[in-house]
C-alpha cells in the first residue's frame, strides 16, 4: 500500500541514498529508517500497488507493466568477448517499486554451507574464477531467520535431510500440497530421494498484518493482488515508509553517482519522469540495482580518478556474470491435476545439492521442484509435446487435453564463475535517455550444461516412477537470457581480487556500498533472492554500526 | 463458487481487528478491482454483437478470421471464430502489435497470391474449402517447432503466420476479463479447463485430493 511519506529535498543531504527498491534496496531501507537514518531511495521504475497488477498476459508480459522494456532500455548479447553483440533481450529485471520480488516464483531455499566455500573444498576448476566468500553460512543464519519471519516465507522446518542448522523454525507453515507436489513426491521417494514442502516467500497464513495466499494462478511473473506474495512492496516498504524517515521516490533512473575531490561519494545523480536531471545529496550511496544494473551504474560513473569505472581498481566491476543454469521437463498425466491454481511450486528435493565429481564427471549442483507456472498462452506455446502440430484439429485437441494434466519439473543449479561472462556498456547502442546499453556477454561453462543434463535425466526418472503417461524435456542449450543476475561485483577481502569487502563497502570508496546479486562470489544452486536479503539484512546492521562508529564521514 | 469479492471481504471480517485496521483499504481495492474487471468483461462481450473494427477492412477481417479458424478450428467445441479472436488481433495492431500492421497486410497479400497459385480460380483465403486453406497453411508454416519461455522476444524475422499463430493463440486464452476482445465468454478457457476464478482453495486437483498429509521419510538421512 502506498502511502504519503517524507519527502526530502535533493539538496537535503540524507544520510543514504539507496539506489533501487528492490528484494536487496527494500531491506536496506527498513533496516536502515528503523535504525534512525533518513533515506531517499531512488527506484527507475514506477510505483505501482495492488490495484494495477492484473491477470493480462499482454500486458505484464508482452508490455512489460512490471519489467525492463527493450525500447527503453536495449540490451545487446554475444557469446565471447571476440563476437559482436546484436540487440537482444538477453536480461529480465523487476521495473517498478519492489523490482524483481514483485514478480517472481518465490522460491526461498537458503544457501547451505557449501555454498561459501566451494574454492577450498572442491579446489581449482579449470576455467573459472570460483572464490570463498569472505562470510559463512553460520554469520549468515541469523539473517537468513530475519527474512523468514520479516518479509514472511512459508514452510517446514526439520522436513530435509539435507537443509543446513536453523536457529527458528518457519513462521507459517508451507502452503497446501498441488497435485504436482503429490506426484513430484510420489516419483521422488519412489526413487529413494527426499522430497519436501517447498520453502516459499508467499504467506500460508495472515503475517504482518497481510494476507495469505488466494491461489489465484497467475503468480510467476505477475504481481499479486492482495499483497500475499512476499516482495518487497507488499512487505519491507510499507514498513520503511512507516517510519517516517524513508522516501521512496519512484520514476528516478540513476545515471551517475557523484565524487567529491576527495573521493568520497556525494550522492546520486538522476533523471525524473520528464528527464530533468538531479543530484540527490546523501552521506553514503548504497547500490541495490540489481546484477546488471549495479555494474552499469558504476562504469557510467568512471571519472578522471576512475576512469574504468567507479570502485573498478580490481577491473572485476561486471565480471563473473553467473544466470544459475536451469532446465525444464514436462510431464502429463491421466487426471486432472488443474495445477493452474494456486503459486508455481509445492515440492522439492535437494538430494542432488552437492554432487561428486569424481563419479557425474563434472562439478555442480542442483533443486528440483515439481511446479506448473506457465500461464495460458505459454502453455499452448511451450507446454505441449514436441510432436504436437503447432495449428488444427490436433493442436486443438492437445490444448484441451493437456492444460490441466500437465506437471513440469524445474531444475536449478549452479553456474561457475566464469570472467569473460559480464556485463560492460555497449560502445554503439544507447538507451532512450541516451546512456550507452547494457551488454552482456555469457556462454555457460562446459559443467553448467553437463550439471542441467544430468539433472534432466533425473526428472525424467521421477516422471517415469510416478507414472506419467509421457514425459520430454525441453530443449537445453547454452543460455542467452538471464533472470538471476550474480556475481558481478563479487565480495572478498582482496581488493586485488573482489569489488566489494564483506560489509559490502567497496574497497576503493569508502562510503559506497554495493548489495543485490552482484555481491555473490559464486551463484549457489539456483534460488537466490532468500540470500540477496539475508545479505542485506547483515549489510545493514555492518553499514549501521560503521555509521555509528562515524566511519563513513572519513573518507 | 464464492466469488472473490466475497473471499476477500470474508477473509477481512474473519481477520483481526488490527489487521482490518492496517489493510481495509488494500482489501477493498483489490475486491473492487476484480469487481470492476468483472464488469468491464460484461459490456464487450454484448458489444460484440455489433463489433467494429479499428484497424481490418471488413475484407481483410475475412481473410484473417478464416485463418484463425483453420488455427483453431471450430468442431464439438467453440475455436477462434466463436472467440472473436479477430477482435483481439484487430486491436491488437492498434496498440501493443502496432508494428506487425505491415506484416499482416503484406502478408495476407502473399497468402491470397499462394491461394491463386495453388488453386487457380479462387482469389481469396476464405473462398477456398476447407481442406484446400489448410493445404495453404501447411505450406506457410515451415518454421518449425517454436516454442520460447516468457520475457524472450521473438524473432525479427518471424513469417506473417507465426504472428498470426500466435495473436490467435493470445487471443483464444487471454484472460476474459482483460479489455482486449479475446477469449469472447471465456471459451478458450473453457476448452483448456480453466476455471474463470481467480480465487482457488484446496484440494486442486485429482492427486492432491485424497494426499495425507507431509510425512518425514523414515529411514534415516540419503545419499548425496
Amino acid at each position: 500500500m502506498k502511502m504519503n511519506s517524507v519527502k526530502y529535498k535533493t539538496t537535503d543531504e540524507v544520510d543514504f541514498v539507496i539506489i533501487g527498491s528492490g528484494a536487496a534496496g527494500g531491506v536496506l531501507a527498513k533496516e536502515l529508517s528503523t535504525n534512525g537514518f533518513r533515506v531517499v531511495v531512488l527506484e527507475q521504475g514506477p510505483y505501482l500497488t495492488e490495484s494495477d497488477f492484473v491477470h493480462d498476459e499482454v500486458k505484464v508480459l508482452q508490455e512489460d507493466l512490471l519489467t525492463n522494456h527493450p525500447d527503453l532500455q536495449p540490451i545487446t548479447f554475444r557469446k565471447t568477448p571476440d563476437e559482436k553483440a546484436r540487440r537482444q533481450r538477453a536480461v529480465g529485471y523487476g521495473r517498478c517499486v519492489g523490482g524483481t520480488s514483485v514478480h517472481f516464483t518465490a522460491n526461498y531455499w537458503r544457501f547451505h554451507e557449501i555454498d561459501f566455500i566451494e574454492r577450498s573444498k572442491v579446489g581449482e576448476i579449470s576455467g573459472t574464477g570460483m572464490a570463498d566468500w569472505p562470510i559463512t553460512y553460520a554469520d549468515l543464519e541469523p539473517y537468513y531467520a530475519k527474512v523468514e519471519w520479516e518479509v514472511g516465507v512459508s514452510g517446514l522446518e526439520d522436513a530435509s535431510p539435507f537443509d543446513p542448522p536453523r536457529s527458528k523454525p518457519y513462521p507459517m507453515p508451507p502452503l497446501p500440497v498441488k497435485s504436482a507436489g503429490v506426484l513430484f513426491e510420489r516419483g521422488a521417494r519412489k526413487l529413494g530421494l527426499h522430497p519436501f514442502p517447498a520453502p516459499l516467500a508467499i504467506l500460508s497464513k495472515v503475517h504482518n498484518g497481510r494476507s495469505a495466499c488466494l491461489n489465484c494462478g497467475f503468480c510467476y511473473g505477475f504481481g499479486c493482488e492482495v499483497g500475499a506474495k512476499s516482495s518487497s512492496l507488499a512487505s519491507v516498504i510499507p514498513m520503511a515508509e512507516r517510519t517516517g524517515r524513508c522516501e521512496i521516490r519512484a520514476n528516478s533512473y540513476v545515471h551517475r553517482i557523484e565524487l567529491d575531490a576527495a573521493g568520497r561519494a556525494i550522492g546520486a545523480t538522476y533523471f525524473d519522469e520528464h528527464k530533468n536531471t538531479h543530484l540527490q545529496k546523501a552521506k553514503a550511496v548504497i547500490v541495490c540495482a540489481n546484477g546488471a544494473e549495479t555494474p552499469r551504474l558504476l562504469l557510467l560513473s568512471a571519472n578522471k580518478q576512475f576512469p574504468n569505472g567507479l570502485a573498478n581498481s580490481s577491473g572485476l566491476v561486471g565480471k563473473y556474470l553467473m544466470f544459475n543454469s536451469n532446465a525444464r521437463s514436462i510431464g502429463l498425466f491421466e487426471h486432472p491435476t488443474n495445477d493452474y491454481k494456486g503459486f508455481a511450486s509445492s515440492r522439492i528435493v535437494h538430494d542432488f545439492y552437492e554432487l561428486d565429481p569424481q563419479k557425474v564427471g563434472f562439478y555442480g549442483g542442483g533443486g528440483m521442484d515439481g511446479r506448473f507456472d506457465l500461464t495460458p498462452y505459454f502453455f499452448a506455446m511451450t507446454g505441449l509435446p514436441p510432436e504436437t502440430p503447432r495449428w488444427g484439429k490436433n493442436f486443438k485437441e492437445a490444448l484441451g487435453y493437456n492444460f490441466s494434466r500437465t506437471v513440469e519439473i524445474h531444475c536449478a543449479g549452479t553456474s561457475l564463475p566464469v570472467e569473460a561472462n559480464s556485463f560492460s556498456l555497449d560502445p554503439g547502442v544507447k538507451d532512450a535517455w541516451g546512456l550507452p546499453a547494457l551488454r552482456c556477454t555469457y556462454k555457460d561453462h562446459p559443467d553448467d550444461i553437463k550439471l542441467v543434463r544430468w539433472l534432466t535425466e533425473r526428472a525424467l526418472e521421477i516422471f517415469d516412477a510416478a507414472g506419467a503417461l509421457k514425459y520430454w524435456p525441453r530443449p537445453i542449450g547454452e543460455q542467452e537470457f538471464g533472470l538471476h543476475l550474480l556475481g558481478t561485483c563479487r565480495m572478498g577481502n582482496d581488493p586485488k581480487t573482489s569489488v566489494i569487502n564483506a560489509d559490502h563497502r567497496t574497497h576503493d570508496v569508502k562510503n559506497l556500498f554495493l548489495c543485490d546479486g552482484s555481491s555473490f562470489v559464486t551463484s549457489g544452486r539456483g534460488q537466490p533472492t532468500m540470500t540477496i536479503q539475508a545479505l542485506a539484512y547483515r549489510a545493514a546492521d555492518r553499514i549501521t554500526a560503521l555509521a555509528k562508529r562515524g566511519e563513513l564521514q572519513r573518507g | 463458487m464464492q466469488s472473490r469479492r466475497q473471499f476477500l471481504l470474508d477473509s477481512v471480517v474473519a481477520a483481526s481487528a488490527t489487521w482490518i485496521g492496517a489493510h481495509w483499504p488494500a482489501a477493498l481495492a483489490a475486491a473492487q478491482h476484480a469487481h470492476n474487471a468483472a464488469q468491464q468483461a460484461r459490456p464487450s462481450a454484448k458489444s460484440s454483437a455489433a463489433p467494429k473494427f479499428d484497424f481490418f477492412t471488413p475484407k481483410l477481417a475475412a481473410e484473417i478470421e478464416s485463418i484463425t479458424a483453420r488455427i483453431i478450428p471450430s468442431d464439438e467445441t467453440p475455436g477462434a471464430r466463436e472467440a472473436g479472436v479477430v477482435y483481439f488481433i484487430d486491436r491488437a495492431l492498434v496498440t501493443f502489435a502496432k508494428n506487425d500492421q505491415k506484416l499482416y497486410t503484406a502478408g495476407i497479400t502473399e497468402v491470397q497470391a499462394l491461394v491463386r497459385k495453388m488453386f487457380p480460380g479462387i482469389e481469396r483465403f476464405s473462398a477456398a474449402s476447407e481442406t484446400q486453406q489448410d493445404e495453404v497453411i501447411a505450406t506457410l508454416d515451415q518454421s518449425g517447432i517454436y516454442g520460447r519461455r516468457p520475457f524472450v522476444d521473438r524473432p525479427i524475422g518471424q513469417t506473417f503466420f507465426e504472428t498470426l499463430r500466435q495473436h490467435t493463440i493470445a487471443g483464444f486464452l487471454i484472460d476474459p476479463a482483460s479489455e482486449r476482445r479475446g477469449n469472447r465468454d471465456g471459451v478458450g478457457w473453457a476448452l483448456i479447463g480453466r476455471e474463470r476464478e481467480h480465487m482457488f482453495q484446496p484440494p486442486f486437483g485429482h492427486y492432491d485430493k485424497d494426499y495425507p498429509g507431509w510425512q518425514i521419510v523414515a529411514e534415516n538421512g540419503g545419499t548425496k
